[in-house]
């Protein structure tokens, strides 16, 4: 049975942004997309969510942190 | 002919101390980077504070155990992770129900029906989600899902580094990636969009 190519398209989504599909899925991606308001749109939308994603869910060390790690230096093995 | 003396040790000393104190700078210098990926495997910022001072106090104490010149990073975050299943991580929230599984287009479906088609294509469009929607949606993957998603989408690892961290394969690492961002978006879905 074969995929609606819209479907198919979602599934090698992922694989897409990742740099990992193969030189054939590759370009079947790239054909259909050329193609597909609907499916470009959400691969667009796939890559700003994961870019938002990244800088909202990034959380900066607390202050002091730095300082109680530094004080760990010069720990023995045996300590 | 000279033998070991006195000098040979003393510059055996000098050297181990020198290397000592370059591996702890270069460790310091990460801390930031693990840190981020921390708070994110656990529930609160406390926790996520004293995972990794533990994980600098084991990473310092066996520093002779890196090999130099290999990823820092992901050796101290293997330590991290480990630590982590150590103190037998937070009892799951929602045991074991997995998630219906949606496909990778079902946010952004929603996000369609809610703010129109043309909406996908700009890049505002993410910020009807709120910072705090992602953290909780994060939280609520189960965890060798989001172990995963966070090595990879939030501290930039390779498949291959995440692999290691977590000692598992890499095509493990690949489905529980591909699963856990679905989950991650259902949660988003289901939370956020209205």
């Amino acid at each position: 049975m074969t995929l609606d190519p819209c479907d198919r398209c979602e599934e090698l989504l992922q694989d897409f942004l990742d740099r990992t599909l193969t030189d054939s899925e590759w370009q079947e991606a790239e054909g259909h997309l050329t193609g597909c308001d609907y499916c470009r749109r959400r691969y667009r939308f796939e890559e700003s969510l994961r870019r938002y994603v990244r800088t909202t869910a990034s959380e900066r060390m607390p202050p002091g942190l730095m300082d109680k790690l530094t004080e760990l230096r010069g720990l023995d093995a045996t300590a | 002919m000279s033998e070991p003396g006195p000098d040979t040790e003393a510059r055996r000393i000098a050297t181990e101390a020198r290397d000592r104190a370059r591996f702890e700078e270069d460790a310091l210098a990460l801390a930031d980077q693990v840190y981020r990926v921390a708070r994110r495997l656990v529930g609160s910022r406390e926790e996520a504070e004293d995972l990794v001072q533990e994980t600098y106090a084991r990473a310092f104490r066996s520093w002779k155990s890196f090999t130099p010149g290999t990823n820092l990073r992901a050796w101290l975050l293997r330590i991290l992770t480990n630590l982590n299943v150590d103190r037998g991580r937070k009892v799951q929230r929602s045991p074991q129900t997995q998630p219906l599984e949606e496909g990778d287009y079902y946010l952004a479906n929603k996000m369609a029906s809610a703010a129109g088609e043309d909406a996908l294509e700009t890049d505002d469009v993410v910020e009807r989600l709120s910072q705090d929607s992602i953290v909780n949606a994060l939280a609520d993957i189960p965890p060798q899902f989001r172990d995963v998603v966070v090595l990879v989408d939030i501290g930039d690892f390779s498949y291959a580094d995440a692999a290691q961290i977590l000692d598992v394969p890499i095509g493990t690492v690949m489905s529980r990636l591909h699963r856990g961002r679905r989950a991650l978006k259902q949660h988003l879905a289901e939370g956020a969009v209205s």
